[in-house]
């Protein structure tokens, strides 16, 4: 076996890249304990004393709480959606594949590749003449059909993993499609669905682009929040940072929780 | 209570038949088993039967009627899956009372039957575990005890002791005959492996290459195999087979002139067999000795002493390999030279198609 400790030279390399990928949010964080002054002081201040006068100004001019309770909504209800539908759609393509099968997944994951700029368009259309613009329905349904591919996929490839024989015995048994998915595939693949779930729920919440095109100030999400700081009145550096983290703190932390969970979700079917 | 019957049954993929018109009719409570080598389309059948593939073309009849459209569940046949199929997530006793469940059947009753059921198959004191839990044995016995909880009219079996290691395989097969016995059901039992099959069915049913090759009981296929391909599979050693061509009329049989101008009288029924034509001339290993003189020999090639008998493997000097199964232990030496004669009374004829013409066995 190879050895399996690293090297001085490759342990000092991951720590400098690590730190380089963490640095922006270190720097942050750090603004976000300044003053205004402070934040905009050349050379940057190393060493400072933090103070919260921006995460007080951040929650109480602007909102924070309702653009917090949009993104919860929002990313949990277009993560139950995206499973409910991605649920029976995934069974029956791992378990009754059909001759083109395999393309719809394909294309399906192919709907990803395009840029959602694209489609801004119509979308907005179509949500403005349903009366839709600045709703969470609007960025529920639009939040749904961007995670779907990805949610079919994880739950497609946790139900390749059980074995067919098991819903046979269950069909022997009386067991018909719904039931099967009830009583074997919810409980054998709860932990491909909640990986599927976590994954859609981040996807959803980090979600920028559609919630600063389709809401104003009712549906806005945490996302939304922060780009309306970079507004045209001027740039306030403590404030946006304070906010920033505001936004990202609930993901980062629900993220971390959840990561041993994700990792072996999303490696599911690629080892055996 | 089952009978089935399968009239001109038929399974059709894309571009390839994979189950020939099969005509078969299986007795109540009859234990019948499907041979053959892999691909050969008995699990297909099987399968066929148990409702988990749709029967192309012909039709299915349980108890007389009429089951091509049958759901599964509504055939009354349970089915004992290679893999077991447990339900890995639930308890021993959740998995055998799952159909009962499914039937809507009260709690206290499945109960009951699981119980029952356990009793017979010694699962009692595991009916809390898991399927992980238990040996290779305790999880065969789970899944039997799924299908019997069930009160089937009959039991399929897709090769369920192959996943067994070989002391557990036979004791398995014979709590299985015994099964058999207790419940009076009907029982398909499909394998690869002539011994199972020899020493459980009642009636076995030889496939190859999607088609019925033969039905008989196993002594009827041993002894009088319709051809070729029953007559090498049925049997283990194999039976040897010869190339010969029937030279004349002999005292009771027919003298064939085997390759190298050897003359071997062997008997045949009257009539059976045309002066001239080419024929396959095929020996069961323990219709052979190993004699001081005899029409076949060669040097003996391997020995292997199984105990109670032993098998000699001879070079046939026109090739081949001759096997003789004798219970001499200490004649023949790898190495030696040997002549080997035939039982009287003893030899299997195929004509050049392979079909068989004559069985000669001694009353």
């Amino acid at each position: 076996m190879r050895d399996q400790r690293a090297s001085l030279p490759g342990a000092a390399l991951a720590w400098i890249v690590a730190f380089l990928m963490f640095f922006p949010i270190l720097w942050m964080l750090m603004t976000a304990f300044k003053t205004e002054a402070g934040a905009i002081a050349n050379p940057p201040l190393i060493i400072f004393r933090p103070v919260l006068e921006s995460f007080a100004a951040a929650l109480s001019q602007s909102g924070y709480v309702l653009f917090a309770e949009n993104s919860i909504v929002i990313s949990l209800v277009s993560t139950v959606l995206a499973i409910a539908i991605a649920f029976p759609a995934a069974y029956s393509m791992a378990f009754q594949p059909g001759r083109r099968t395999q393309d719809m997944l394909v294309w399906m994951l192919s709907t990803k590749m395009l840029p959602p700029v694209g489609v801004l368009v119509p979308i907005y259309i179509i949500a403005r003449d349903t009366g839709l613009l600045d709703t969470r329905t609007a960025l529920v349904i639009v939040d749904m059909l961007m995670n779907l591919p990805i949610v079919v996929w994880m739950l497609f490839s946790f139900f390749r993993d059980i074995p067919k024989d098991i819903l046979e015995a269950a069909q022997m048994d009386g067991a018909g499609p719904r039931r099967q998915m009830i009583y074997l595939l919810l409980p054998l693949a709860s932990p491909g669905i909640a990986s599927a779930a976590l994954l859609a729920i981040i996807l959803s919440w980090n979600e920028a682009f559609w919630s600063i095109n389709l809401t104003a100030s009712h549906a806005g999400t945490l996302a939304a929040y922060i780009a309306r700081y970079s507004a045209p009145e001027g740039l306030f550096w403590a404030k946006l940072s304070a906010a920033s983290v505001l936004a990202v703190a609930p993901i980062l932390i629900f993220g971390s929780l959840a990561q041993r969970r994700l990792v072996r979700g999303l490696t599911a079917g690629a080892v055996k | 209570m089952a009978r089935l019957e399968l009239h001109q049954v038929g399974k059709f993929y894309a571009n390839f038949e994979a189950i020939k018109a099969v005509e078969l009719t299986i007795e109540d409570r009859e234990f019948v088993v499907f041979v053959g080598p892999s691909g050969c389309g008995k699990s297909t059948l099987l399968r066929m039967i148990a409702g988990l593939e749709e029967i192309t073309s012909g039709e299915l009849l349980i108890d007389g009627v009429p089951a091509n459209a049958t759901p599964p569940d509504k055939r009354g046949l349970a089915m004992v899956f290679q893999s077991y199929a447990l339900y890995p997530h639930m308890t021993v006793a959740q998995n055998m009372g799952f159909a009962l469940k499914m039937a809507g059947v009260p709690k206290a009753e499945i109960a009951e039957k699981v119980e029952a059921a356990a009793r017979v198959l010694q699962l009692d004191a595991v009916l809390s575990r898991r399927p992980r839990m238990l040996s290779g044995g305790q999880r065969q016995r789970v899944a039997i005890g799924r299908a019997i909880v069930r009160n089937p009219k009959g039991f399929l079996f897709d090769e369920p002791l192959s996943n067994l290691d070989a002391a557990l395989r036979v004791q398995m097969r014979i709590e299985l005959v015994k099964l058999h016995q207790d419940l009076a059901a009907t029982m398909i039992y499909v394998t690869h492996d002539q011994v199972e099959a020899m020493t459980m069915a009642d009636r076995i049913v030889v496939l190859n290459k999607g088609h019925v090759e033969q039905v008989g009981t196993p002594l009827e296929l041993y002894h009088r195999p319709a051809n070729l391909f029953v007559a090498g599979f049925i049997g283990s050693p194999k039976m040897n087979f010869f190339q010969a061509r029937a030279a004349r009329p002999a005292n009771g049989g027919v003298a064939l002139e085997l390759q190298g101008g050897r003359v071997l009288e062997v008997p045949a029924a009257a009539g059976a067999v045309a002066i001239g034509s080419p024929l396959t001339l095929g020996i069961r290993p323990e219709h052979l000795v190993i004699a001081d003189s005899g029409p076949l020999g060669g040097q003996v090639d391997v020995v292997e002493h199984l105990g109670a008998e032993t098998l000699v493997y001879v070079k046939d000097p026109l090739g081949g390999t001759i096997v003789v199964r004798t219970d001499d232990l200490a004649r023949v030496r790898p190495g030696a030279p040997v002549s080997i004669a035939l039982r009287p009374g003893r030899a299997s004829l195929f004509d050049d198609t392979g079909n068989a013409i004559s069985h000669a066995t001694p009353e």
